[in-house]
């Protein structure tokens, strides 16, 4: 077991393009950190470059107390699970968990000992003398899992290991990979661009952008304060609802024209444009006396659990979440909480007020 | 030029895996075509004392040699009398082999094994088949008025080469089309039989145009192969003759610089080839990339 | 099979078995001649029914002795043939997998170059370089010598292509899976890539096996000593008769011999043999 430290890491590649640039995260001992962002955000390179995979072309990786820039990704005391699980396609489970072991000249009866505790871990002893072929992509996934069980690694690296499943296995594999990383306690990094996976299984989340770091902070914070209006349209499902608005005489005036009363510590100092950021959950129904704002119904999505409702105002969409049941007409009108309101600044994005 | 995401780091085992094949193109391959394009601007005199550099006369020279242009004429009658022979053939028996449901595989086995056949072999056999005093064949065509004796006709010493090289090729020709007919989805010709087409229609409006790729690559290799790998046809039967009806340019070269001793004019003839071979390939090339971006 | 037409149906058999005929046909006439003694050639035409004399003929052509020509037996010229098409699809497949690992996974200064040197060998088959090539092999003494018959055409540009092609659908995962597993460049190729590799190995060993068993023009320039003659090259010479005819039947059996092996390679692995006939012209 290790921390992980990343000091300043840059990856520049040969034709000059930038893919991860000056990142700086300390992940401690035991800690289950999910990097999360959209395709191109650097988080595969970022990981790749823990594992040894991608030279680093500025800044350090430590794991421990260990500057390992150099060493080969075999030296570092790590395991990876990649995506396609790379499963070694010509031999069997069992060979496919003990190569690497049998690599590092570990002694026969402690190979056999290891893979007999990650297989039984794994519940995956049936299929040990059958080849990759034969197995479905679940079974497929542990083994994938159990090769880097097998290694006692000090850091589990994840590159998107459930991307290539059925949303149904994605859920319980997903479980599964916490609840095993809860009893081993070791430190994992884990990269998705599914923001949903990322919120369930991080202890901190890091949203990447751009190569660089966005947020970084619990899934809970990260939801609830979002450092800008990426992350805010990033992270939670559905995405945060985004108008521009206008501070006004220390009021919010909506595009419909309607203005309200927003808490002080919100507000900027100079009045003018502002990006004005709503959870779909905190829109609620009020009578129309009570109500901020009125909006067009569009269409209405059933969840079950939930009914989402599409809404058009003044040629601005959003979408409300209400509870199953709750009957909609074709004009809602919508009230909302001063402290669910999040603004931001129009032009840069950033959340503005305090945190 | 691509490779691999993540490639090892070592420095100097590339160098040691490619050394093998490097060193072997290098002795073998580049270091004699160059010596060919060397040789080729220069000349020998009568006794092989004294080699002097003349320029680009071995090459005027060979445009201007009635033998050479002979044998330009007659190998392209050969490669193209060749090639469509072998091609049309080869394309009935697959339309035949894709149009039975019982025992294909059985057919293609017993039809694909003449290209395990050397091509010296091949013109043994055929030698044998038409040999003017015991072949069956030149029994049969003497039965029939026609008095065959390739060692005295050019055109019947023309005709066996043909049959030799284009026999042992249809094997090759086959198993493309066929697979090439097996790869059009049974759905189009499906969707022509509706629309009303007969099978006459059908191969030349929906089958013809979509086999078009692997003919013209057809073309390609049986012309490659006619020019280079019939070496042993025509040496193992008729040794260019008679009266070098039969002297294709390859054979010439060989004939020219083992046996005539003219080192430069072989070398010229074959820089010329290199530059045929080079064209043939560039062109195959080509097409095999204009079927990647499809 | 888009209509039912019993016509059509019968017409495809029908050119199905003229063609199978057709193929067969010298190869029958080849048989039969050579089981009849060759007293049968002197007159007339050559029998279409085979004659009693065959295991004779075999027995005395494997043995050497019978023809005026060959000074050794076919039996020799067969084990010679063996050999050179071994040497040559083995190391043909040995230094083109090699070259292909080099290229897809390793980045080196000179890698383009290397990359076309091996390709430009396509462009030069070994008709149009022959009188050069022969005097490199003969300036380094391997004139008459296994060496001289199957290093010369060892270098493949197209086997080097094929296995680029293989190992270019290998997902970039398992090379990093078996680097993090502790496996240096030798150990990927010897563990991983190697086994990954049999079918395309197997079918491109039929291939070349074939190339090498039939080459014709090489064997002849480079022995010209008759025990390091090649069965097919060996023919010709028992063909070249000044004076009298050929004793046809020696002749026939050993073309018969001669095209055995391949043959059976091509049948017996028919489904390899389209596999590397197809990939390698890819």
């Amino acid at each position: 077991m290790a921390a992980i430290t990343l000091e300043n890491l840059t990856k520049t590649y040969a034709g000059g393009v930038t893919a991860v640039s000056g990142v700086d995260l300390d992940i401690a001992d035991g800690e289950f950190v999910v990097l999360v962002g959209p395709s191109g955000c650097g988080k595969s390179t970022l990981l790749r470059m823990i594992a040894g995979l991608e030279t680093v072309s500025a800044g350090a990786v430590r794991i421990g107390a260990r500057e390992v820039n150099r060493l080969e990704p075999a030296e570092r005391d790590i395991a990876m699970v990649f995506q396609n699980y790379a499963l070694y396609p010509h031999i069997t489970v069992r060979q496919n968990l003990s190569y690497g072991l049998r690599n590092r000249r570990i002694p026969k009866d402690e190979i056999a000992r290891r893979v007999g505790e990650a297989a039984r871990m794994l519940e995956i002893g049936p299929y040990l003398d059958r080849k990759p072929r034969a197995l479905s992509g679940g079974q497929r996934q542990r083994v994938a899992m159990g090769r880097a069980i097998v290694r006692e690694p000090a850091a589990f690296l994840f590159d998107e290991p459930l991307s290539n499943l059925d949303a149904k296995l994605r859920v319980s594999m997903r479980g599964e990979i916490r609840a095993l990383q809860k009893r081993l306690g070791t430190t994992s990094v884990y990269v998705t661009h599914d923001q949903l996976e990322a919120m369930t299984l991080a202890d901190r989340l890091v949203v990447l952008r751009g190569g660089r770091i966005e947020q970084v902070g619990t899934p809970l914070d990260v939801y609830r304060n979002p450092v800008s209006t990426f992350v805010a349209e990033f992270i939670g499902a559905p995405a945060m609802n985004l108008l521009p608005a206008q501070i006004a005489q220390e009021r919010l005036r909506l595009p419909c024209g309607a203005a309200v009363a927003v808490p002080s510590c919100l507000l900027p100092r100079a009045e003018g444009p502002v990006t004005l950021g709503l959870r779909a959950e905190d829109l609620r129904l009020a009578s129309p006396e009570d109500a901020a704002f009125h909006a067009d119904l569009s269409h209405v999505e059933e969840l079950g659990s939930q009914r989402l409702a599409h809404l058009r105002l003044s040629g601005h969409s959003l979408v409300a979440a209400f509870d199953k049941g709750v009957a909609l007409s074709d004009r809602l009108a919508l009230a909302f909480a001063p402290e669910a309101v999040h603004l931001f600044d129009a032009r840069t994005g950033l959340r503005l007020g305090a945190p | 030029m691509q490779h691999k995401r993540t490639t090892f780091r070592h420095r100097g085992l590339p160098y040691l895996l490619l050394a093998p094949q490097l060193a072997v193109t290098g002795v073998f391959f580049l270091w004699p075509a160059g010596q060919a394009v060397w040789q080729s601007f220069l000349r020998e005199d009568a006794f092989g004392l004294k080699t002097s550099f003349v320029g680009l006369a071995n090459y005027t020279k060979l445009l201007h040699d009635p033998q050479y242009l002979g044998s330009l004429h007659v190998t392209v009658i050969f490669s193209l009398a060749t090639a469509a022979l072998s091609i049309v053939s080869a394309l009935v028996l697959a339309l035949a082999a894709d149009r039975v449901l019982r025992g294909p595989r059985v057919y293609t086995a017993l039809l694909v094994w003449p290209y395990a056949v050397a091509p010296a072999i091949a013109g043994v056999l055929w030698w044998f088949l038409f040999n003017p005093t015991i072949g069956i064949l030149s029994y049969a065509l003497r039965a029939l008025g026609h008095d065959w004796n390739h060692l005295l006709d050019k055109t019947d010493a023309m005709v066996l080469v043909i049959l030799a090289a284009a026999w042992k090729q249809v094997s090759y020709n086959f198993l493309f089309f066929l697979a090439g007919l097996q790869a059009i989805p049974a759905s189009l010709r499906e969707a022509a039989a509706i629309d009303g087409a007969g099978p006459v229609k059908r191969f030349f409006t929906i089958v013809a145009p979509l086999l078009s790729p692997t003919t013209f690559f057809l073309l390609v290799v049986n012309v490659v192969y006619t020019m280079f790998d019939t070496f042993a046809v025509i040496d193992a039967t008729t040794e260019g003759g008679p009266a070098q009806a039969t002297n294709i340019l390859v054979y010439k070269v060989y004939r020219d610089g083992f046996i005539g001793l003219d080192l430069g004019g072989s070398a010229a003839q074959s820089v010329v080839l290199m530059g045929i071979v080079i064209v043939l390939t560039v062109v195959q090339f080509r097409f095999i990339e204009r079927k990647v971006t499809y | 099979m888009v209509e039912n037409r019993r016509f059509l149906d019968i017409l495809a058999h029908a050119v199905l078995l003229l063609g199978v005929l057709a193929v067969a046909f010298p190869v029958y006439v080849a048989f039969v001649a050579s089981t009849h003694p060759s007293s049968d050639f002197v007159s007339g035409v050559v029998p279409l029914l085979p004659g009693s004399e065959g295991l004779a003929t075999y027995r005395e052509v494997l043995a050497g002795g019978g023809s005026t020509q060959m000074s050794v037996p076919i039996a020799l010229a067969l084990k010679n043939s063996l050999i050179m098409a071994l040497a040559i699809a083995l190391g043909k497949i040995a230094i083109s997998i090699l070259s292909a690992y080099a290229i897809v996974w390793f980045r080196f200064p000179l890698r383009q170059l290397a990359f076309w040197a091996i390709f430009i060998t396509l462009m030069l088959p070994v008709e149009v370089r022959i009188v050069p090539t022969f005097k490199v092999v003969a300036d380094l003494g391997l004139l008459n010598s296994y060496a001289g018959l199957s290093v010369p055409l060892i270098a493949s540009a197209t086997a080097t292509f094929l296995f680029r092609q293989v190992f270019l659908t290998i997902p970039d995962e398992l090379m990093e899976a078996a680097r993090i597993d502790g496996a240096g460049p030798i150990r990927f190729f010897r563990d991983v890539l190697v086994p990954l590799s049999q079918t395309n190995i197997a079918a491109l060993f039929v291939i070349l096996f074939i190339y090498g068993w039939n080459q014709y023009l090489w064997p002849i320039l480079i022995t010209t000593d008759d025990s390091f003659t090649t069965v097919v090259a060996g023919i010709k010479r028992m063909a070249d008769v000044t004076d009298g005819e050929p004793r046809w039947n020696d002749i026939m059996a050993t073309a018969m011999l001669a095209m055995a092996p391949p043959a059976l390679v091509v049948i017996v692995m028919q489904r390899l043999f389209v596999k590397g006939l197809v990939e390698t012209e890819k």
